[in-house]
């Protein structure tokens, strides 16, 4: 008896190419590894990117609820009045931060510029990847294409507000306020630690771009590794603004 | 075809279902009729009132449970796969549905309420003016109780002062005036059908204060202060357990209520106080 | 008989290495996933055999293994929960069979991000390897239970398991939250991106919905542990006080923070909040409890419509209420917290929702029982742990409205009805969807039958034993034993209730000989079984219209094109008793 049921005479088809469903996933890119062998296809790589943003959008959830956790707990530890064992009374022990307002104002500066870059380099290579078929077309030139190096001056300022964040908590241990000695410098430094780590893991990506294109990799691979990583550097833009602000308004 | 693979089923599969699963029923539920293993005898006012809410919540439960797993085993035992019997072809019953589900809402949600009001006269309220002050603190692994003493209050305590060895274990300030009438004990001495007033801190982790027959439980938690009520309406000694994991030796973390008459609660007190002098 | 196989595979990876070890095909992960749990789950299962010998006969010395004191016993029971929680509850049914169903099911090729799921499978081994190690390191592991309550689990001077035992714990659990949420994107993104032609969301198998509703769940709730893991281990090694309260003293000694920053000899702690941590983990905890029993849910429904040659008994309505399961599920973390200490005013609150769950929960009995009313049942092994599932999850369902009533809790927090209640709804029922799915798909991953007859026995022996062992818990809470003591011998109020606990001892060991029936069973069917044909149980979804074991593309070339919701059995005047997804349209084709 041969369980694999007899199919429609439609379906048959519709059941040589992936795509063919219009809405169908590639189904001939073999178990594996979905890249492999599909040609750079232009509507495989539309699937491909979609489905790389749609990974992305869940992927920065989790680091939401991170920053939502300490966010509340912050909050909550701010308004909690605790308990002196010595007089059985309830004090109020919130000492707030004396930030580096200056160098902080400037490392926000300097991430919110690179984002401006990375979206800047992430239009560029959509723009060239939107060009790449005509391009290829023999006698079609579209003339001699001055690439801006967006992505590394984004890689640089990325960095640039990284070693400002170190130096911002080297402002705060020299005027006393270190990760464990009041409970407000402990929210201070796992905010912006947390943060910094994040960013860094996007700077990484970053350098992956780069080094794609370096390898001379299919422009479709960098294009979607370029765009991704671009929505996730918006994020983090997003995200500082939003624990400077907390920091800024809740002290 | 079929035939092939079902092989290795015995025909009285349905029967043996409907027999082991009434039968896991019907004894489950005669250890919880037949009162077994029941709750500890109620000794707080509050009790009574407890354990009716738990009855009606375990009736209503029970009739659940028991229409539920009977109907299983007998659905199981009826419709088996046989010659003859046919199988009904339907994706379910919206108006069925949407019965069951406003049913339970309101048993479910009607069942909360009627206990609430419990809740909030056991939690809500502060206990009453002339209530017994009793302080219950939790150390790895012991439960001290401190009475405030004629002046009614508590002594300031410093956590530098614990010690062992000078029979200091809540860190009493021996500075401070209102300590000096405090009495620390390891048994806890209530007088009957008198609220008890009790504040609830732990010197190192979490403990709970469990005192199954006043029905009587509450985390002490470091760095709260948590205020507690309850009234003992029977004289009678009655265990005191941990029931917050508090470290190793959290199985041996008990103490002893003795709820006594008035009179000897005050005789008591009094032969604490004259220890102290 | 059997199918002519067009493989047209691209990339079907050649050597040991690539294709059982680091494996990109969604398959060979599941396995992997499912071998995990395995292990797992029979290193839980020997710790809480140790348990319950300890237990009863305190002063046993065991062979090989040597006396039990009592801070082992907490070990114990700390590393049982944990890896029975993580490891096995939440690795088997959605890692396991997750992964390798669900592309099949919604007729994909492989998981959205093949890379990611190599990742994330070998994430979790290295935390399980983490777990472990806490075994073997100085102190051994911890002691402050799967709930980790802070101060304990936070003064690494609190108790032997303390010191670096705890703080491997952690870690643990900090690399399994992230290689849970890299499942979990790879999960929910598969399901909205890849599914083939004509599988709309609501022709989606409900194995598929629970496995959806379940990533989800875990992506929002494993980013809260994480973020309460950081936080402890911060309070542990770098001095913060998150969570740990000041001007603490731990018989007799004042606790000052480990490494104390600026050199301050008289520096301390400073206020921290233990409650702050028991709200992070249960509201990762909560949801964490239907991410165990949500996939058990699908399997059931699948199985149960299956196996009664019967249409699902109201497909929506299963959606809808474990959708609303998920959705609440977020809102009811305060319920483990009724004695905490927290406001009483938000213990009503909490009550609620909480009750407000039990709704959802007995829409889907009622409807499991719709389903099998007026069937055709077929009592193969499957069925058997699914109808074992419908009854257990009843049981341990019931016992939920006790525990969410704030004034009963009085009575009943932290004694033995929440192991009782807990045990049998998110441990013995979500094990019996694992078995229920093991016996079902068996076949189809790794092309041989399971025995029927050790089936059955291991089956009575799993059900039977399941209630001998859970249902007098309940008695032993209501009496008001604690939980988490190592011994009866201290309290007089318990020396009764020995001669019961000794009765759970005995099942227990019953119980856990039976479970080798069932590994007997795997390992010698996956050798010696009969072998088996594509579609075993006459089955209709997508997994069973290819070959067994499926190619490594999944369906050999070819594109299924659904037309059929997933339960079409008996249906009116079709030639088989079952149709097919990709069967030509009939009936309802919901």
């Amino acid at each position: 008896m041969a369980t694999f049921t007899p199919t429609v005479p439609g379906q048959k088809a519709t059941a040589g190419q992936g795509g063919g469903g219009g809405s169908a996933p590639p189904r001939r890119g073999g178990g594996g590894d979905s890249n492999r062998g599909s040609g750079g296809g232009s509507s495989n790589y539309g699937e491909r990117l979609r489905r790389a943003r749609l990974g992305l959008a869940c992927g920065l959830t989790p680091i939401l609820m991170l920053f939502v956790s300490f966010t509340s707990a912050y909050v909550v530890r701010k308004g909690l009045p605790t308990l002196d064992a010595t007089t059985n009374q309830y004090v109020h022990d919130w000492l707030p931060v004396n930030l580096p307002w200056t160098l902080l104002i400037v490392n926000s500066l300097v991430l919110i510029l690179s984002s401006l870059t990375m979206e800047l380099a992430r239009r560029d290579i959509t723009r060239q990847a939107a060009l790449a078929p005509a391009a290829r077309i023999p006698g079609v030139s579209l003339g001699r294409e001055r690439h801006f190096p967006w992505l590394s001056i984004t890689t640089v300022l990325g960095v640039a507000f990284l070693v400002g964040q170190w130096m911002a908590w080297r402002a705060l241990a020299d005027r006393g306020f270190y990760v464990a000695n009041t409970p407000s410098s402990s929210f201070v430094y796992l905010l912006t630690g947390m943060h910094a780590i994040h960013l860094a893991g996007g700077v990484i990506a970053l350098l992956a771009a780069g080094a794609i294109a370096l390898l001379h990799r299919p422009l479709d691979n960098r294009r979607i590794v370029v765009d991704v990583t671009a929505w996730y550097w918006h994020f983090m833009a997003l995200l500082w603004i939003y624990v400077f602000a907390l920091l800024a308004l809740v002290r | 075809m079929w035939a092939k693979s079902i092989k290795g089923i015995p025909d009285d599969m349905g029967l043996a279902l409907l027999a082991i699963i009434w039968l896991i029923t019907l004894a489950s539920t005669y250890f919880f009729v037949a009162k077994t293993w029941w709750l500890p005898v109620g000794a707080s006012a509050a009790a009574p009132w407890i354990d009716h809410q738990f009855a009606v919540t375990f009736l209503l439960m029970g009739f659940i449970f028991v229409a539920a797993q009977v109907t299983l085993g007998l659905f199981s035992y009826q419709y088996r796969d046989r010659p003859g019997q046919t199988s009904d072809y339907s994706h379910g019953n919206n108006k069925l549905e949407l019965m069951w589900t406003v049913l339970t809402a309101i048993l479910f949600v009607g069942l909360n309420l009627m206990g609430s009001h419990l809740w909030a006269s056991e939690r809500f309220a502060p206990a009453h003016e002339g209530a017994t002050k009793v302080e219950v603190t939790g150390a790895q692994f012991a439960w001290y109780f401190r009475y405030p003493g004629p002046d009614g209050t508590y002594g300031k305590v410093n956590p530098k002062d614990i010690s062992a060895e000078e029979q200091n274990p809540l860190g009493l300030d021996a500075s401070d005036p209102a300590a000096k009438d405090d009495v620390v004990s390891g048994v806890m001495y209530l007088p009957v059908n008198r609220e008890a007033d009790i504040t609830l801190r732990a010197q190192d982790v979490i403990h709970s204060l469990f005192i199954p027959s006043m029905r009587f439980k509450q985390d002490a938690v470091p760095g709260l202060l948590i205020k507690m009520h309850f009234t003992p309406v029977m004289t009678g000694d009655y265990e005191i357990a941990c029931a917050e994991l508090c470290g190793l030796g959290h199985y041996k973390m008990h103490g002893i209520l003795k709820v006594v008459s008035p009179e000897d609660f005050d005789k008591w007190i009094a032969s604490k106080e004259a220890e102290k002098q | 008989m059997s199918t002519p196989e067009i493989i047209h595979a691209h990339a079907a990876p050649q050597g040991f290495i690539r294709k059982y070890v680091f494996s990109l095909d969604h398959k060979v992960i599941g396995i992997q996933y499912y071998f995990l749990a395995l292990v797992a789950v029979f290193v839980g299962m020997f710790l809480s055999l140790l348990m319950r010998i300890h237990l009863v006969w305190p002063t046993a010395s065991i062979p090989l293994f040597g006396d039990i004191k009592p801070e082992t016993y907490l070990t114990l029971l700390t590393m049982h929960g944990t890896i029975m929680v993580f490891f096995v509850l939440t690795t088997a049914p959605q890692g396991g069979f997750g992964n390798y169903f669900l592309p099949i099911q919604i007729g994909a090729p492989d998981m959205a991000f093949p890379v990611l799921n190599m990742l994330s499978f070998w994430t979790t081994a290295v935390a399980f390897v983490v777990m472990l190690a806490a075994f073997f390191v100085e102190g051994g592991a911890p002691l402050h239970g799967w709930t980790g309550y802070a101060p304990l689990s936070a003064i690494p001077s609190s108790g032997p398991g303390e010191q670096l035992g705890a703080d491997l714990w952690i870690l643990s659990i900090a690399i399994f939250c992230l290689g849970s949420l890299m499942g979990a994107l790879n999960f929910i993104t598969t399901v909205l991106d890849m599914r083939a032609k004509g599988m709309t969301m609501m022709r989606m198998p409900l194995t598929c919905w629970s496995w959806f509703i379940t990533a989800i769940l875990a992506l929002l709730a494993f980013g809260v542990l994480l973020a309460g893991g950081i936080l402890l281990l911060m309070d542990r090694n770098l001095g913060t006080s998150f969570f740990v309260p000041a001007g603490l003293s731990l018989t007799g000694k004042m606790i000052f923070p480990a490494g104390g920053f600026g050199g301050d000899a008289h520096f301390s702690h400073a206020g921290g909040s233990p409650l702050l941590w028991q709200h992070l983990f249960w509201f990762f905890g909560h949801p964490e409890v239907y991410i165990a029993i949500l996939p058990g849910m699908g399997v059931a429904s699948q199985l149960l419509s299956t196996f009664s040659r019967k249409p699902i008994y109201g497909y929506k309505a299963m959606v809808y209420a474990m959708l609303s399961i998920g959705f609440l599920g977020f809102m009811v973390w305060g319920h483990h917290m009724f004695m905490s200490g927290m406001s009483p005013y938000t213990a009503f609150a909490f009550s609620i929702m909480t009750m407000a769950i039990g709704v959802p929960s007995a829409i889907k009995t009622f409807n499991w029982l719709g389903t099998i009313y007026k069937g055709r049942i077929r009592f193969q092994s499957p069925m058997l742990f699914a109808i074992g599932f419908v009854s257990l999850f009843v049981s341990g369902g019931l016992s939920g409205p006790f525990l969410a009533q704030p004034v009963l809790d009085i009575q009943l927090h932290d004694t033995y009805f929440v192991p009782a209640h807990f045990h049998l709804i998110m441990g013995v029922a979500a094990i019996f969807g694992i078995f229920a799915g093991t016996y079902y798909w068996f076949p189809k991953m790794f092309g041989r039958m399971m025995n029927e007859t050790l089936a059955q026995w291991h089956f009575w022996f799993s059900l039977i034993g399941a209630y001998a062992i859970f249902m007098p818990m309940h008695y032993l809470g209501m009496a008001g034993h604690p939980r988490r003591y190592s011994q009866l011998t201290e309290l007089q109020y318990l020396a009764p209730l020995l001669p019961l606990q000794k009765f759970i001892t005995y099942a227990a060991v019953a119980t856990i000989a039976g479970q080798f029936l069932f590994l007997f069973n795997f390992f010698w069917s996956m050798f010696k079984g009969p072998k088996a044909s594509d579609n075993p149980w006459e089955s209709t979804t997508l997994e069973w219209t290819t070959s067994t074991p499926p190619p490594h593309d999944n369906f050999g070339g070819k594109v299924p094109v659904v037309n059929n919701g997933p339960y079409e059995y008996s249906v009116p005047g079709a030639a088989r008793d079952f149709v097919m997804q990709t069967d030509p349209p009939v009936g309802s084709g919901h």
